[in-house]
């Protein structure tokens, strides 16, 4: 099967994020107020064949903890969108 | 490999979007030492002594700073050699190289203020005692530039804490005066650190550039670099004796 997988990768919390910060500083100035929390991290899209969903999981995975994401800084999440056979 | 005289031999690694290189070069030979550029798609140290991962800009910085350069060839054999024991010296791009292979604890996210900083920035000596600082004393408070966007300095308080009991932490900003303060800290590093060292201490990452500090005549108008690579040179040299 050849599945798409959309992952997350995200600074991890606790650690300072200083573009989330000053997006969040300037929404007020643009009349967005109420805003907080803004966090802002990549979304990585591939495509991965593998004989089965449990596979592209583990591949995904795996590739997320060794270079997709920096397991010191970071934390990744992911979804599987499609899956067909 | 043959040597053709008696000096130490180091070679300086060039990835592709590597900048630094040739001044590292210069600065090694200016110095007394040898040096010899190494290409990054070949698994092969020619015989050097020590090897440097210079700054820059390896694969464009692409995903993270030095996540791409981490799997380049030459680091297969770049990591074989660090754990041997052999002295790895990573500066700015290089220092993040190294986090990212897992020679050196931590990461290096964006700078606190978001700007890229090219000054020149005084940091104290931490650890004088490793094979890149045995030319300078506990506390000497080094000029050196920095030019960085992604030094902000990262690990969690566990390892923070291990390190500094093992004396891995080398450098620390800090104010001309040696002050390790918030006014201190260009970038938003934990605690200030501006290099850190493997436990078995052969493995250095720093975010300022020696390279670019041993000649008075140009840049920041301070030599002090030269106490990093000069160590280097030295302690290679002694051990070679």
């Amino acid at each position: 099967m050849k599945a798409r997988v959309s992952l997350d990768i995200m600074l991890k919390q606790g650690i300072l994020d200083p573009q989330g910060t000053t997006v969040e500083r300037n929404l007020p100035s643009l009349g967005f107020e109420g805003v907080s929390g803004v966090r802002i991290g990549k979304h990585i899209e591939v495509e991965v064949e593998a004989p089965s969903r449990e596979e592209v999981a583990a591949r995904v995975e795996e590739m997320a903890r060794r270079f997709l994401s920096n397991p010191v800084i970071e934390d990744f999440t992911y979804r599987i969108e499609n899956g067909s056979a | 490999m043959a040597r053709y005289d008696g000096r130490v031999k180091i070679g300086v690694v060039q990835f592709p979007g590597s900048n630094d290189e040739r001044d590292a070069v210069w600065a090694i030979e200016r110095l007394g030492g040898s040096a010899e550029l190494l290409w990054h798609g070949d698994r092969d140290l020619r015989g050097a002594d020590a090897v440097i991962l210079p700054g820059g800009f390896s694969y464009g910085d692409y995903l993270r700073c030095g996540a791409i350069a981490r799997f380049a060839p030459v680091m297969a054999e770049v990591e074989e050699f660090a754990r041997s024991g052999g002295p790895v010296l990573g500066i700015c791009n290089g220092f993040q190289v190294l986090c990212e292979a897992g020679l050196l604890p931590g990461a290096l996210a964006r700078n606190g203020g978001l700007k890229f900083i090219c000054r020149p920035q005084p940091i104290r000596v931490e650890n004088p005692s490793t094979v890149f600082t045995r030319r300078t004393a506990r506390g000497r408070v080094l000029t050196i530039p920095i030019k960085h966007g992604e030094g902000r300095y990262i690990t969690d308080r566990a390892t923070l804490a291990t390190m500094e009991a093992r004396g891995q932490v080398v450098f620390r900003y800090c104010t001309p005066s040696g002050e390790v303060s918030a006014a201190g800290n260009p970038n938003g590093s934990l605690d200030g650190i501006a290099g850190v060292c493997n436990e078995a201490g052969n493995v250095l990452g720093m975010m300022p550039h020696p390279e670019h500090a041993v000649d008075p005549a140009v840049g920041a108008g301070s030599a002090d670099g030269a106490l990093v690579l000069g160590s280097l040179i030295e302690s290679l040299a002694g051990a070679r004796a």
